[in-house]
């Protein structure tokens, strides 16, 4: 864990960070002010969790933090040493898709798909927290992703037709 | 955002040991950080608390609980202890923010979080919250969303949070640690009204730590409701809230507590209002009453005016399903 003083100089400096990203180990050097969302993409190029408010707004930045689903541009690098982080990229199994982004697929979830990686990891999160019971629920929790050329009929049935299998999925996380 | 110095204190002691003019507490982040890239706040250091030990929900020896400031605002609307005994808190919870910010937002930082204002966020035009001396933007601007009661000449921004309006209705208690020790601030004299200092939303000193809320052991589990009125049905701060909660025996209204959240620079709430229900039957016309006496003085502006009868329908509707016991 790094905790440099910030009493020894007005100017910061860079810190040291530990993530499992994607389940592999790294050691990163950030700057205070990165937002995990910067972090990922200019600084390690993992483009697929998108920018889209940068306010918290949309969600297109969603990711799965420590398995809950979050707002990347809101939270600091530097803050989640230690952390477990999974983006858009680390959802396949080798040449095969996560089956939440393989209904997206099959569905035609999307338009312009950049609200997809953020809509399918919220869709992850939202079956792991098991608080989604109907499709009134779904559209609920679903709120806090945008998709500005309105294809949430064909996201809400992508995430109905894939929500048991997601379901199986954590559960052998959970219990290796 | 500005550069700024970051660290990460593992105690309580060394987190308040580290502050100094210019820093600030992160926890969630969700509002303060959107502030900094906003350039609305600039520190000068963060002190990261996130590692405090300030994560559990236990009970308190007088039958209530004690929730600790770190508690994300989704765990606490999810724990089984909320969701039974202070179903209002739940529910207000869960009206606010998305599921995303909701895991990230803790009970502390709720408190804290600023006015939405658009004014406040917009460095371009003149804000007293923002800048103290610039002048309001918002009594001549845009004011949909602005404060019908408690407002001052200086300042019409409104508290936007919906937690804060059930925590002002359960009576919690905010214990705060500073240099000095510890203070308990009852959640009613926690924020303040503007007045002619809008820049100060509550009465926090430098420095000072929030580490807990207390609620106390009356629930009001049986006939409570938060009832939010907004622009669409998820996701929006509230033009009016109304956190309802009765005590109630055989028709009779024993005890009342009733807040608003979206009109006002805090949670409002009128001891008269409540008394007024006292031992009276849960009618329409006793909660019309309570709504009177409750909305007494409101004004709005060119914008916002209609929010004084919606908020005076949304009472009586909030009392209605709170003694019908059908919780909302």
């Amino acid at each position: 864990m790094s905790t440099n003083n910030p009493g020894t100089g007005t100017r910061a400096e860079a810190h040291t960070v530990a993530l499992e990203l994607n389940g592999e180990r790294r050691e990163l050097e950030v700057q205070p002010w990165t937002t995990l969302l910067d972090l990922l993409r200019e600084q390690l190029g993992l483009t697929g969790t998108k920018k889209g408010c940068d306010h918290g707004q949309c969600g297109a930045c969603t990711v799965l933090l420590n398995g809950r689903r979050i707002n990347s541009c809101l939270t600091l690098a530097v803050m989640q040493d230690g952390a477990s982080i999974v983006t858009v990229e680390g959802l396949a199994n080798g040449g095969e898709l996560h089956p939440m982004q393989a209904a997206f697929v099959e569905h035609d979830a999307y338009q312009c798909g950049y609200c997809t990686p953020g809509q399918i990891c919220s869709a992850i999160g939202m079956i792991g927290e098991g608080r989604a019971q109907s499709k009134e629920d779904v559209r609920e929790q679903m709120s806090g992703n945008l998709c500005r050329c309105g294809a949430y009929p064909n996201i809400l049935a992508a995430i109905d037709d894939a929500a048991e299998q997601t379901r199986e999925a954590l559960g052998k996380e959970s219990n290796p | 955002m500005n550069p700024f110095t970051y660290s990460r204190p593992g105690d309580i002691d060394e987190a308040i040991s580290l502050f100094s003019a210019g820093s600030r507490y992160i926890a969630g982040g969700t509002n303060l950080l959107d502030l900094m890239k906003e350039n609305v706040t600039r520190p000068a250091g963060l002190i990261d608390i996130t590692r405090l030990p300030l994560h559990d929900i236990e009970e308190t020896a007088e039958g209530g609980l004690r929730i600790g400031a770190l508690v994300s605002n989704s765990d606490l609307a999810w724990d089984p202890r909320i969701e039974q005994r202070y179903p209002l808190l739940a529910k207000a919870i869960l009206a606010g923010a998305s599921p995303q910010l909701r895991n990230m937002a803790t009970t502390g930082g709720n408190l804290l979080q600023r006015t939405r204002c658009y004014y406040f966020y917009d460095t371009g035009t003149p804000c007293n919250k923002r800048e103290p001396g610039t002048g309001c933007s918002a009594r001549d601007g845009l004011n949909r969303i602005h404060a019908i009661l408690g407002h001052s000449p200086e300042c019409i921004a409104v508290h936007p949070s919906d937690m804060c309006v059930a925590m002002a209705a359960l009576e919690a208690m905010v214990i705060v640690q500073g240099a000095g020790g510890e203070r308990r601030i009852p959640f009613a004299d926690f924020h303040r009204l503007p007045g002619d200092t809008p820049e100060l939303d509550n009465n926090l000193e430098d420095g000072e730590l929030i580490t807990a809320l207390e609620l106390p052991a009356q629930s009001f589990a049986d006939h409570s409701a938060y009832l939010k009125v907004r622009d669409r049905a998820s996701y929006a701060f509230a033009l009016v809230s109304v956190a309802a909660a009765l005590e109630m025996k055989d028709g009779t209204i024993h005890a009342a507590r009733i807040a608003l959240g979206g009109v006002a620079h805090k949670p409002w709430r009128k001891p008269a209002a409540e008394a007024l229900l006292t031992d009276q039957p849960a009618t329409p016309e006793s909660f019309e009453k309570a709504a009177d006496v409750l909305l007494e003085g409101a004004s709005g502006f060119n914008d916002n005016a209609f929010k004084i009868e919606l908020a005076r329908r949304s009472i009586v509707r909030a009392l209605s399903e709170a003694a019908a016991g059908d919780a909302q």
